[in-house]
C-alpha cells in the first residue's frame, strides 16, 4: 500500500516537540549526570543488587497475583450480572488515580498489625504483612492491578461472542469455554495487562514505603533505594536510576509491537 | 537533580520578592523541616521588634544547602547537623562561624500502652520486636545508630525510614513497637506515644548551627541569630523540648 506523506499542522509539530521534550530531556540529564566511570562498581554494590532482585521479584509476584486475581475480577466485570457492577468497577479502579501514599496509608489501616482484618489475622495465624516481602508484593499488587483488570476487561467487552456460543453449543462446559475461547481470544490484551502491571509494580514507591516500610535486602525495592540515596550519594542515586529506565526502556522495546501496534 | 534545584531556588527567589515588596527590608531565613514548630513566633517577634519582615523556609537540611550552594538569596541558614553546615561553610556560602542555636536529644518510643513490652534500650534488639530507625543518610538515623553503638546496643531495625516523620507516623499507629526519635517529637506527639528512658552521651546530640549567608542582609541576620539565643528564644526552644546550646 502506498503512503501518503500528510502535511503536519505547525501547531501539532511544535506542541508536540514539547512534549517530546519534557519526557525526554529529564532521561537525557540523567545519562549526562551518571558517574560513568564508577558505574559498573556502583550498581554491582550489595545494596543496589539487593534493591534490584526484590523488585524483580516483588513487581513479577505481584504481576502474577494480578493475573490470578484481576482476570477472574475482569471477568465479572465485563460479563457478570449483578448489583453495584458499575461502583466495582470504579472502585477497583481507583488506584490508578489515588496518591500511592494515600494507599499505603489505607492498606496499613486495614491490613497492619493494628489494622481492621490485620489484627485478627496476626491474632489467628500470626502474619504480619508490614514490614515484610508480602507487605511488598501486596502494596505492588494495590497499585498494578487495576492495570491489568481493565485492559482485561477492556478485552472481554470486545471480543466476538459467538465463538463462545459455538463452543458451548457443542457441549464444552462454561469453565472449559472460558479457559479455551476467551482466555486464547485476548491473550494480546491479557500480555499487555500483564507487562503493564509489572512496569506499575517495578516503579511502585508511595504505597511500598508507607506500608511496607524501607529495610536494605528485605523491603528495599530499588525505587526506595534511589530515593534514600538521593540525601546522601548522589552518584548511586543516578546509577540505580539508569537501571531502572534500562530494565523499563528493554521491557517496553521488547513489547514494542503489541503496543503501538506493528507497523 | 541540579535543575530541579535550580527551579525550587527559583519559586522561592520569586515567592520572597511577591511577599514583601521591598527586597531589602525581608530577612530570608532558611532553616532545618525540625525547626518548623518552634521559629515562627521567634520571627514574628522579631519582626515586631526590629520593623524588618522575616520569611522562614524550611526543608531538609541537605536540600536547602544545594539551594544556597546554587546561590539562592537567602540571608540565614540553620541546619539540622553539623557535616550539612560545614558543607555550606567549605562551599564558601557561610560567612563567619556558625553558631549553635539549640541542640535536640534522642528518645526511644513506643506506642501509648507499650503493646511491645518494651523494658529498656537493651529491648530494642528483641528480635521479636517490630524496631523502625531512620535511615542511617538522614540525621536522625545517624545520630541514633551512633547513640545505640556507644550505648552497646545491638538493634536490629525492621524498617529504615527515610525521614523521621514517617517513622513517628508508624510508632503512633502502633505498627512499630519501638522507635528512635528526637525528644522534641516524644513531646509534640502528647498522649499517643510514651518512652524509655535512653540517656546517651553527646554522639547521639543534634546540634543546630546558623550561619550568616554570604552576600546577604549580615546585619540583621547576626541580630536575628542574637535574637534565638537571648532569655525568650532560649525558652522558646526549651519549651518545645530543645536543649539549651
Amino acid at each position: 500500500m502506498r503512503r501518503v506523506r500528510e502535511p503536519i499542522p505547525w501547531p501539532l509539530s511544535v506542541l508536540g516537540a514539547l512534549g517530546a521534550a519534557l519526557v525526554l530531556v529529564p532521561l537525557v540529564g540523567l545519562v549526562i549526570e551518571s558517574p560513568w566511570g564508577d558505574l559498573p562498581s556502583l550498581v554491582t554494590s550489595e545494596v543496589v543488587l539487593d534493591a534490584l532482585a526484590l523488585s524483580m521479584f516483588s513487581a513479577t509476584a505481584a504481576a502474577v497475583l494480578s493475573v490470578l486475581l484481576g482476570v477472574p475480577l475482569a471477568w465479572l466485570l465485563a460479563r457478570g450480572a449483578f448489583r453495584g457492577r458499575s461502583v466495582l468497577r470504579a472502585a477497583v479502579t481507583l488506584p490508578m488515580v489515588l496518591p500511592p501514599v494515600v494507599g499505603g496509608a489505607a492498606l496499613l489501616v486495614a491490613l497492619g498489625r493494628r489494622g481492621v482484618v490485620g489484627e485478627p489475622l496476626d491474632e489467628a495465624t500470626g502474619i504480619v504483612l508490614p514490614f515484610s516481602i508480602w507487605g511488598v508484593i501486596l502494596a505492588n499488587t494495590f497499585v498494578a492491578m487495576p492495570f491489568l483488570v481493565i485492559t482485561v476487561a477492556g478485552a472481554l467487552g470486545s471480543i466476538d461472542r459467538r465463538y463462545e456460543a459455538a463452543a458451548r453449543t457443542l457441549g464444552a462446559s462454561s469453565l472449559s469455554v472460558f479457559t479455551r475461547v476467551t482466555l486464547p481470544m485476548i491473550r494480546p490484551a491479557l500480555v499487555a495487562g500483564f507487562v503493564l502491571a509489572w512496569a506499575r509494580a517495578l516503579g511502585e514507591f508511595g504505597a511500598t514505603v508507607t506500608f511496607a516500610g524501607n529495610l536494605p535486602g528485605r523491603t528495599q525495592t530499588l525505587p526506595l533505594a534511589v530515593f534514600v540515596a538521593l540525601e546522601s550519594d548522589r552518584d548511586a542515586a543516578i546509577a540505580m536510576s539508569l537501571v531502572l529506565v534500562t530494565v523499563s526502556l528493554v521491557v517496553l522495546v521488547s513489547l514494542r509491537d503489541r503496543w503501538w501496534g506493528s507497523r | 537533580m541540579r535543575l530541579a534545584v535550580a527551579l525550587i531556588a527559583a519559586v522561592v527567589v520569586l515567592g520572597g520578592c511577591g511577599a514583601s515588596g521591598g527586597d531589602d527590608e525581608t530577612l530570608l531565613v532558611f532553616a532545618a523541616a525540625s525547626l518548623s514548630d518552634v521559629l515562627p513566633p521567634l520571627a514574628e517577634r522579631f519582626e515586631a521588634e526590629r520593623g524588618v519582615e522575616v520569611e522562614l523556609v524550611f526543608a531538609g537540611s541537605s536540600a536547602l544547602r544545594a539551594q544556597l550552594l546554587d546561590g539562592a538569596p537567602a540571608d540565614v541558614f540553620i541546619s539540622a547537623d553539623r557535616q550539612t553546615m560545614d558543607a555550606a561553610v567549605d562551599g564558601g556560602a557561610i560567612d563567619g562561624a556558625p553558631e549553635i542555636v539549640a541542640r535536640n536529644r534522642l528518645a526511644v518510643v513506643v506506642p501509648a500502652g507499650n503493646p511491645g513490652g518494651l523494658g529498656s534500650v537493651g529491648d530494642l534488639a528483641r528480635d521479636e520486636l517490630l524496631v523502625g530507625l531512620c535511615a542511617p543518610s538522614v540525621p536522625c538515623g545517624s545520630l541514633a545508630r551512633a547513640a545505640l553503638d556507644a550505648a552497646g546496643v545491638l538493634a536490629s531495625p525492621d524498617t529504615e525510614e527515610p525521614d523521621v516523620r514517617s517513622l513517628l507516623a508508624k510508632v503512633v499507629v502502633g505498627e512499630l513497637d519501638a522507635a528512635v526519635v528526637y525528644r522534641t517529637d516524644l513531646l509534640a506527639a502528647g498522649d499517643a506515644l510514651e518512652s524509655v528512658a535512653f540517656d546517651h552521651g553527646p554522639e547521639g546530640e543534634a546540634v543546630y548551627p546558623a550561619g550568616v549567608v554570604r552576600d546577604g542582609d549580615a546585619d540583621d541576620a547576626a541580630r536575628f541569630i542574637a535574637s534565638l539565643l537571648d532569655a525568650d528564644g532560649r525558652a522558646r526552644f526549651a519549651s518545645l523540648g530543645f536543649v539549651e546550646p
